[in-house]
C-alpha cells in the first residue's frame, strides 16, 4: 500500500511539474516569459486570477468606469493605486482631453503629485501619438491616455510600443465604453458600491468598488467586491464573490 | 520746387538716349515722346528691397537693405562656401538676374569702400583685396563718399572732384573749409575710423548650408538633405563645445519665397538622432512649390555642453533626466509649450489655487506636507456646477440633491469643511458672483448607488435666504 501511495505522490508530483511546465511555455508563447516584471496587486483573490500573479508591466491595460461619462473618479482611483507602486522612483505621463484631474487627491492614494507630467491634447489622435511616444522612452514608469474610442488598430500600436521598452500603458475610458476588439493585455471595469460604515460611526466609512477583469490574455474573466486602495494603493477584498456565475455566462457569450 | 514732376530711375534703353534720373519730366519726353511713365511708389519700393535683403540671407545671415536701392551683406566667413569672394559675388549677381534684377556688386573691407565701388566703379562687380582701399578708391569721383549733395558742389568748387585728391590734405584744413562731415566718411571708407553695422542682425554663432544642384520637390529630398546639414552641424558644435537649444531650417524656392521651421529643446544638445527626430515632425509643413534651391540650418541659440561620457561598450551611458528631457522636447515641439506640464502644490485651501503647473523639467519642489485627514477628490469640475439640494438642518449635509436633471438620494456624508475666502488675496476666487467674497463648507456625500461627490454651500447659513449649493468634485 505504501508503494503504490508513493507511487501514486510521484504521477502527480510529476503530472503537476509537466503542467507547470505547458503553463511556462504557454506564457512564453503569449509573449510573457519567466522574466517579465510583474505587479502584484497585494489582494490575494486577485493576484491569483491573473495567470501572472499580478498585472504584467510590459502591456497594455483598459480600465473604464462604470458609470455615466465624465462622472465619478473610481477608475481612476483605481489606476492611481496601481501607479503608486509601479517604479515609485520614475515619473508617469498623463494624458488627459481636459485638465480636471486634481493632484491633491492623487496624493492622498500615495501617487505623488510630483511624479506626474500632465499633458493636455484636444484630439485623441495626438493623445494616441504622445502615449506612443512616451511608452518608448525607457524614462517613464507608465502612460496613461484618457481614450473614449480605442481602434483594434491603435491597441495594437500601443501594446507593440509598451512591449518595446517596458513602459506600462493604461487606457483610462472614463465612460463605459465600446467593446472593440482590443490588444490589451487586460481589460478592466470599476464601479463604485455603497461604502460600508465603520463602526457605527456616521460618515462614508470605507469606500467600495466592483472591480471586474472583463478581459485577460491567457486567464478568466472575473469580478470582486474590494474595498477602495487605502493612502498606499492597495485594495483588499472583502467578500468572497469571486467568479460569480452570471459573469461567466456573459464572458462565453461575447 | 512743387508740382514739378522729376525722373527718379530710368532704365539702361532710356538712359542710352540720355534721359538721366532728376530730370524734369517735360525735358524726357522731348527727348522721347514714346516714353513708358510709371508713378514712383517709394513705400512698395522700400517694402521690395526689404523683402529682398531677407531673401538675400542664404548668402549671409548678416544683411540689410543699405538706403533706397542697396544691398548689404556681412559675408565675414562665408565666403569660403562660395569658393571665393569673387565666386559669391557671382552667385549674388546671377541670383538676382534670375529674378529679374539687375545689380552691382562689390566687396570691400569698409562699408564704405563697397558702397563706393558698388555704385561709382567702373563694371558691374568689384572686388578690393585687403590692404588695397587706397587705389581702389583714389579714382572715384567725391560723390561717392556718401556726402550731401551741397558737400559735393564745394569740394568740386574747390578743384577737389576725386577721392584721391584728398588724400594729402592735411586734416585741419578739411575741416575747417568742409566740417567734419568729409574726412570722417573719408576715415570711414579707409577704414582708419569704425563704422559700427547696427542695422544688422547679430549674426548666429553656428549655421550650415547646401545648394541643391537640381531644385528639390519631395520630402525625402529634403530629408536627405537635413540630415546633412544636421551632421554637419552638430559636428562643429562638438568642436566647440557647445549644444543647440534652437535650430531653424529655412528653405529657399526658386521663385523667391523661403519656408522655415524651428525646432527647440529644453536643454542644449548635439544628439544628431534627437534633433533629427524634432525636425521629421516638422518637414511636411514644407511647400515646396516649384522647386527649392538653397537649404540652410542655423543654430539661433546654444549653450555650453560639456562632452558625454561614453560606456564600456561604446553607448553612451543610460540617462534618464536625459531621456526624460529627450521625450518633452518631443511633445512640446509638435504639442506646444503650453500642453505640458508638472502639479506642484500650493499653499492654499482653496482648491481652485491648491494646484499650479510649472515647466515638466523644472526642478522638483520640496513635498509640501500633506493634511492626510483633507480629504479631496480625484476630479475637480473647473468651475464648481450650481446644484438644487434639499438640505433642511443647517450645517448639515444635504438629504437630496439634484444634479444635470438626475437626482441623487444622499445616504451617507462627511463634514462639513469650512473652507474661508483668502481674506488676504484681492482677486480671491470664492465669491461666486456675491460682491464679497464668500466661504465655503464641504461635504463628501455617497449617493445610493455608490457615487461619491464633493459638494459645498456657498456662504453661511442664512434663515432668511435660500442657500445655494454647488458641485466641485468626484472621488473614487
Amino acid at each position: 500500500m505504501e508503494q503504490i501511495k508513493n507511487m501514486g505522490e510521484a504521477a502527480d508530483t510529476a503530472r503537476q511539474e509537466r503542467l507547470a511546465d505547458l503553463r511556462r511555455y504557454l506564457a512564453e508563447a503569449e509573449g510573457f516569459g519567466q522574466a517579465a516584471a510583474v505587479l502584484p496587486f497585494g489582494a490575494p483573490a486577485i493576484d491569483a486570477a491573473l495567470p501572472w500573479q499580478g498585472l504584467p508591466l510590459a502591456g497594455l491595460h483598459e480600465i473604464e468606469n462604470a458609470g455615466p461619462a465624465e462622472e465619478g473618479g473610481a477608475a481612476e482611483t483605481f489606476l492611481a493605486g496601481i501607479l503608486a507602486r509601479l517604479a515609485p522612483a520614475r515619473p508617469v505621463l498623463w494624458c488627459l482631453r481636459r485638465a480636471d484631474l486634481h493632484a491633491p487627491g492623487l496624493a492622498l492614494i500615495g501617487l505623488e503629485p510630483r511624479r506626474l507630467v500632465l499633458l493636455r491634447a484636444s484630439h485623441e489622435r495626438d493623445i494616441l501619438w504622445a502615449m506612443e511616444e512616451g511608452l518608448r522612452s525607457r524614462a517613464l514608469a507608465a502612460v496613461v491616455g484618457e481614450i473614449e474610442a480605442l481602434s483594434t488598430a491603435a491597441s495594437r500600436r500601443l501594446q507593440l510600443a509598451a512591449e518595446s521598452a517596458g513602459v506600462t500603458g493604461f487606457v483610462l475610458h472614463r465612460s463605459a465604453g465600446s467593446a472593440a476588439a482590443s490588444a490589451a493585455v487586460t481589460r478592466w471595469r470599476v464601479a463604485a458600491l455603497p461604502s460600508v460604515p465603520v463602526a457605527r460611526e456616521p460618515g462614508i466609512g470605507r469606500p467600495r468598488w466592483r472591480v471586474e477583469l472583463l478581459r485577460c490574455r491567457g486567464g478568466m474573466p472575473a469580478a470582486w467586491d474590494v474595498e477602495a486602495c487605502d493612502a498606499t494603493g492597495i485594495v483588499a477584498v472583502s467578500a468572497a464573490l469571486a467568479d460569480r456565475p452570471a459573469l461567466r455566462q456573459i464572458s462565453a457569450a461575447g | 520746387m512743387s508740382g514739378r514732376r522729376v525722373v527718379t530711375a530710368v532704365n539702361a534703353t532710356a538712359a542710352i538716349e540720355g534721359i538721366v534720373p532728376g530730370m524734369g519730366l517735360a525735358d524726357a519726353r522731348a527727348l522721347d515722346p514714346a516714353l513708358l511713365v510709371e508713378e514712383a511708389d517709394f513705400i512698395a519700393d522700400a517694402a521690395a528691397l526689404a523683402k529682398l535683403s531677407a531673401w538675400c540671407d542664404r548668402f549671409s545671415p548678416s544683411v540689410t537693405s543699405c538706403g533706397a536701392d542697396g544691398i548689404l551683406l556681412d559675408i565675414t566667413g562665408c565666403a569660403h562656401l562660395f569658393g571665393d569672394e569673387a565666386g559669391l559675388a557671382r552667385q549674388v549677381r546671377a541670383r538676382l538676374a534670375r529674378q529679374g534684377i539687375e545689380a552691382r556688386a562689390a566687396i570691400a573691407d569698409t562699408l564704405g569702400a563697397a558702397w563706393a565701388l558698388s555704385r561709382f566703379g567702373s563694371g558691374v562687380a568689384a572686388t578690393v583685396p585687403r590692404g588695397e582701399l587706397w587705389p581702389a578708391l583714389s579714382d572715384l569721383p567725391v560723390a561717392a563718399l556718401r556726402l550731401e549733395p551741397e558737400l559735393v558742389a564745394l569740394l568740386e568748387r574747390l578743384g577737389l572732384a576725386r577721392i584721391g585728391e584728398l588724400y594729402p590734405l592735411p586734416r585741419a584744413a578739411l575741416a575747417a573749409r568742409c566740417g567734419d562731415g568729409v574726412a570722417l566718411r573719408l576715415d570711414q571708407a579707409l577704414g582708419r575710423a569704425a563704422e559700427p553695422l547696427s542695422p544688422l542682425p547679430p549674426k548666429p554663432l553656428l549655421w550650415s548650408r547646401r545648394s541643391c544642384p537640381e531644385p528639390i520637390l519631395t520630402a525625402e529630398a529634403i530629408a536627405t538633405a537635413l540630415r546633412e546639414l544636421l551632421q554637419h552641424l552638430t559636428r562643429r558644435l562638438g568642436e566647440e563645445g557647445l549644444g543647440a537649444r534652437r535650430l531653424s531650417l529655412a528653405a529657399y524656392r526658386i521663385d523667391g519665397r523661403i519656408e522655415r521651421i524651428a525646432i527647440g529643446t529644453a536643454f542644449p544638445s548635439r544628439d544628431t538622432r534627437h534633433l533629427w527626430r524634432l525636425f521629421e515632425e516638422k518637414i511636411e509643413q514644407i511647400d515646396p512649390g516649384l522647386g527649392i534651391e538653397d537649404l540652410v540650418l542655423t543654430a539661433e541659440s546654444v549653450e555650453k555642453l560639456a562632452a558625454a561620457q561614453l560606456g564600456l561598450d561604446g553607448e553612451t551611458a543610460r540617462n534618464d533626466s536625459a531621456d526624460l528631457a529627450a521625450l518633452v522636447d518631443r511633445l512640446v515641439n509638435r504639442l506646444g509649450m503650453r500642453a505640458l506640464a508638472r502639479p506642484v502644490l500650493r499653499e492654499s485651501h482653496i482648491p481652485e489655487r491648491a494646484v499650479r503647473f510649472v515647466a515638466p523639467l523644472a526642478e522638483p519642489q520640496t513635498p509640501t506636507r500633506w493634511n492626510a485627514l483633507q480629504l479631496r477628490p480625484v476630479r475637480l469640475l473647473p468651475w464648481p456646477e450650481p446644484i438644487e439640494a434639499t438640505a433642511p438642518i443647517p450645517d448639515d449635509p444635504p438629504l437630496l440633491f439634484r444634479w444635470r436633471q438626475r437626482a441623487h438620494r444622499v445616504r451617507h456624508a462627511d463634514g462639513p469643511e469650512r473652507i474661508a475666502p483668502e481674506w488676504w488675496r484681492r482677486d480671491s476666487p470664492i465669491g461666486s458672483g456675491a460682491s464679497a467674497p464668500e466661504s465655503r463648507d464641504y461635504y463628501r456625500v455617497e449617493d445610493e448607488e455608490g457615487q461619491r461627490f464633493w459638494l459645498y454651500r456657498a456662504g453661511l447659513y442664512r434663515p432668511d435666504s435660500a442657500p445655494r449649493w454647488f458641485l466641485h468634485g468626484f472621488f473614487g
